[in-house]
């Protein structure tokens, strides 16, 4: 398949992403969405990986090697985000009763 | 060497003296800070003696003494030095000498002061001198320069002594002001100096045997020109020469011995010091020369003119001041450098003596200071009487008293190089007899025109104020005998030997124009009886005065004003300067400068109110901000490669 078929589907997911990290105001909604750009990279480093997998790279080995570490990379810090945004996100409907984001705007002013 | 590696002590005694009293003086008693103000002169005075002994015996040779590196920059050295030669010798003596004797005089005269006004006037006094004595002593410019500059301060401190009077606050401004003009220009030539000939140091500059100026040939070239203007701009702010004049009469606001001190031991002379001390420079630009003489006449003739109309008895002597000046500048201007040192001596004597004999007076009178209200004082204060008529004499010019002889070598030179200079000159002369007979006859003479209090009131002053004047008499009648001209007696005119070494480079430049001897002597028996007529007359015309209500002619009115000089002075620069500053006050600085940093202020929090509204609190907006910035940066990046 052609990789330029990765790259609208990830672009559309990116979009999708975007959009609803704008648009929404349930917390967990947005959360998802930030977690939906973050796979459509991935998705994205993936492809290209593949691509490049006869390339090779300064030190002698294949470039697919370095976009793949990335991904991984990725995976880790969405998922340590993860856990303290959903650790946020249960404190404050502890404390308000609502996953609004824009309900904590209390710096205003 | 002997005495002249003690030639530090001169100057650092009168300090010394300055900062015990300074410090001390609200723990001091009045009869301490007199004896330690005074005493410390007495010891310069007597260093000052044993230095000008060293400096008369045979074979002396000018001596620089260097103390350490005060300015090293590049290649410019300036060394705080000394250097010690006849000249300086010379002046040591008038300024310590005089200097002591108004000290003593002080220390009765300031009787009356608080305690701690009595220490502020006596460490001024000694500041005075230290400044002056720096400034004779210096073996460069620099050195002389921060002298020139402790004179002007301390003038300015003691003519503003009294500073609680805003009258006395403003002269002391205005000697400061004048007298700053001409530091500009002094300086100004100072940097000249440096610039064209790498070096301040009289030594390099004026060395007999490889000297720089004393090498230079050419006549008149621009820069030595330039330099001299500029250095005698400097002088006449000091030395109170037109146009910068006016200070000196003002200067009468601070207390009496200290006119005194500015114009006969101190202050005033040091133009003329630096004039002679640069006479060789001064020789090779004959150009200013031509200035200075035509300067220095003016001077002593408009000053000699206002003088006949003044009433108040200090403002005669230091317009008298101002003319005698002149004459001294009229003698530096025909190259007679000997003779104008001779004036400065001989006016040093005459000149203390007649303003302590004046402030003799204003004590005796309780303040009063317009002679219109005295008379008759003869016959109350003999020895104030009899001293104030030998300085009348001597500074008349009537042989034998010493105004005659320095008078006459600057005149009979004055004719050698133009007669016309000696013309004006004597008519100088003439005036200068008449107020000065004027003078003498409204406050010795005739009947008593003050009040009934203060005629119990007159009375001799006391023997610390009387005997500085009698040793100032003596000296005002006898000091012209070291200079007798060649046509009386042969080699008579010692001072005149005494000095040749340091304008001998001089006299080898400018051609010395000798006038016969009998010329010489049909000017001298002329001038002496036009003199004589001139006071007797004023003596007879004033001796029986009565103050009347006699119109005044448009001219008296003028002279009785000082031709206006302070008002035209005030009229086209104190007070288009006055609008000048106000117009910069209000619009340039107000508006202008004021505007734009509170233009910034409120633009600044304007602006910040404006953008504060950015900060909504809303996630969704601020990630929608982070998008478009993120767009925004890869746009540039897109349209930048």
């Amino acid at each position: 398949m052609e990789i330029k078929w990765y790259l609208f589907l990830s672009i559309a997911l990116f979009c999708i992403g975007m959009i609803g990290a704008l648009t929404r105001r349930n917390s967990i909604i947005v959360f998802m969405c930030i977690e939906l750009m973050l796979n459509s990279v991935n998705l994205l480093l993936i492809a290209f990986s593949k691509m490049h997998m006869a390339t090779v790279n300064a030190f002698g080995t294949s470039m697919a090697t370095s976009a793949q570490i990335f991904v991984f990379f990725i995976m880790i810090v969405a998922a340590a985000e993860v856990t303290v945004g959903l650790a946020i996100i249960v404190m404050m409907y502890r404390n308000t009763h609502s996953i609004d984001i824009n309900f904590l705007n209390r710096l205003k002013n | 060497m002997d005495a002249i590696q003690f030639i530090y002590l001169v100057p650092l005694l009168p300090l010394v003296g300055f900062l015990i009293n300074g410090l001390g003086r609200k723990t001091l008693s009045k009869s301490l800070i007199g004896l330690i103000g005074s005493g410390v002169i007495f010891l310069s005075f007597c260093i000052s003696v044993l230095i000008f002994i060293a400096v008369s015996k045979e074979g002396f040779t000018t001596q620089d003494i260097q103390y350490f590196d005060f300015i090293n920059v590049g290649k410019l050295n300036i060394p705080f030095e000394f250097q010690v030669d006849q000249l300086t010798s010379l002046f040591l003596l008038i300024i310590t000498g005089v200097g002591f004797l108004i000290h003593v005089y002080s220390t009765s005269y300031m009787k009356e002061e608080t305690q701690s006004g009595y220490g502020r006037y006596f460490s001024y006094l000694n500041l005075f001198v230290f400044s002056m004595l720096l400034l004779v002593l210096g073996g460069n410019y620099l050195i002389m320069f921060m002298g020139w500059e402790g004179v002007g301060l301390c003038s300015y401190l003691l003519i503003g002594f009294w500073f609680k009077e805003q009258e006395n606050n403003n002269a002391a401004k205005k000697a400061f002001v004048m007298n700053r003009i001409g530091d500009v220009g002094f300086l100004l030539g100072i940097f000249w100096l440096i610039s064209s000939f790498g070096t301040i140091s009289y030594h390099d500059l004026y060395n007999s045997s490889n000297g720089i100026i004393t090498s230079i040939s050419a006549i008149n070239s621009p820069a030595i020109v330039a330099i001299t203007l500029l250095l005698f701009v400097g002088a006449c702010g000091k030395s109170a020469q037109i146009p910068l004049y006016t200070w000196l009469p003002d200067a009468m606001a601070g207390p009496t011995p200290v006119s005194a001190l500015i114009h006969a031991a101190t202050m005033v002379t040091a133009g003329i010091y630096m004039i002679a001390r640069s006479n060789i420079l001064y020789s090779l630009a004959p150009t200013t020369l031509d200035v200075i003489a035509v300067i220095g006449t003016l001077t002593a003739i408009v000053a000699a003119t206002i003088a006949i109309k003044q009433n108040d008895i200090k403002k005669v002597l230091a317009y008298s001041t101002v003319s005698q000046l002149g004459y001294m500048f009229l003698g530096l201007g025909v190259g007679a450098y000997s003779a104008a040192v001779f004036h400065v001596m001989t006016h040093a004597f005459f000149k203390a003596l007649l303003f302590l004999g004046a402030g003799s007076v204003i004590h005796a009178m309780g303040g009063e200071q317009d002679i219109t209200k005295m008379g008759g004082l003869g016959k109350k204060m003999r020895v104030t009487y009899i001293t104030f008529f030998i300085a009348c004499i001597a500074i008349s010019g009537i042989p034998p008293f010493s105004g005659f002889f320095s008078k006459d070598e600057i005149l009979s030179a004055a004719y050698a190089s133009n007669p016309l200079l000696y013309y004006i000159g004597l008519g100088g002369a003439l005036l200068t007899a008449f107020y000065m007979f004027r003078l003498l006859a409204l406050t010795f003479a005739g009947k008593f025109r003050g009040t009934e209090d203060q005629l119990h009131h007159v009375h001799e002053s006391n023997a610390t104020i009387t005997i500085p004047l009698v040793i100032l008499a003596v000296l005002a009648a006898v000091g012209g005998l070291v200079g007798i001209p060649e046509v009386f007696v042969k080699n008579g005119n010692k001072l005149n030997d005494f000095l040749s070494p340091v304008f001998a480079h001089s006299a080898q430049i400018i051609a010395s124009q000798e006038v016969p001897h009998q010329t010489e002597i049909i000017l001298m028996i002329v001038s002496v009886i036009l003199i004589i007529t001139t006071s007797v007359w004023a003596w007879k015309k004033y001796k029986e005065y009565q103050p009347g209500t006699g119109e005044e002619s448009v001219f008296g009115k003028a002279i009785k004003n000082k031709f206006y000089v302070d008002e035209v002075y005030d009229r086209i620069i104190v007070k288009p300067l006055n609008a000048l500053s106000r117009l910069l006050d209000n619009v340039i600085d107000k508006k202008g400068i004021d505007g734009i940093v509170n233009g910034v202020g409120r633009g600044v929090n304007y602006g910040s109110r404006q953008l504060r509204l950015l900060q909504s609190g809303q996630v969704g907006s601020y990630i929608l901000l982070m998008v478009i910035g993120m767009l925004l940066l890869f746009i540039i990046q897109l349209f930048t490669k």
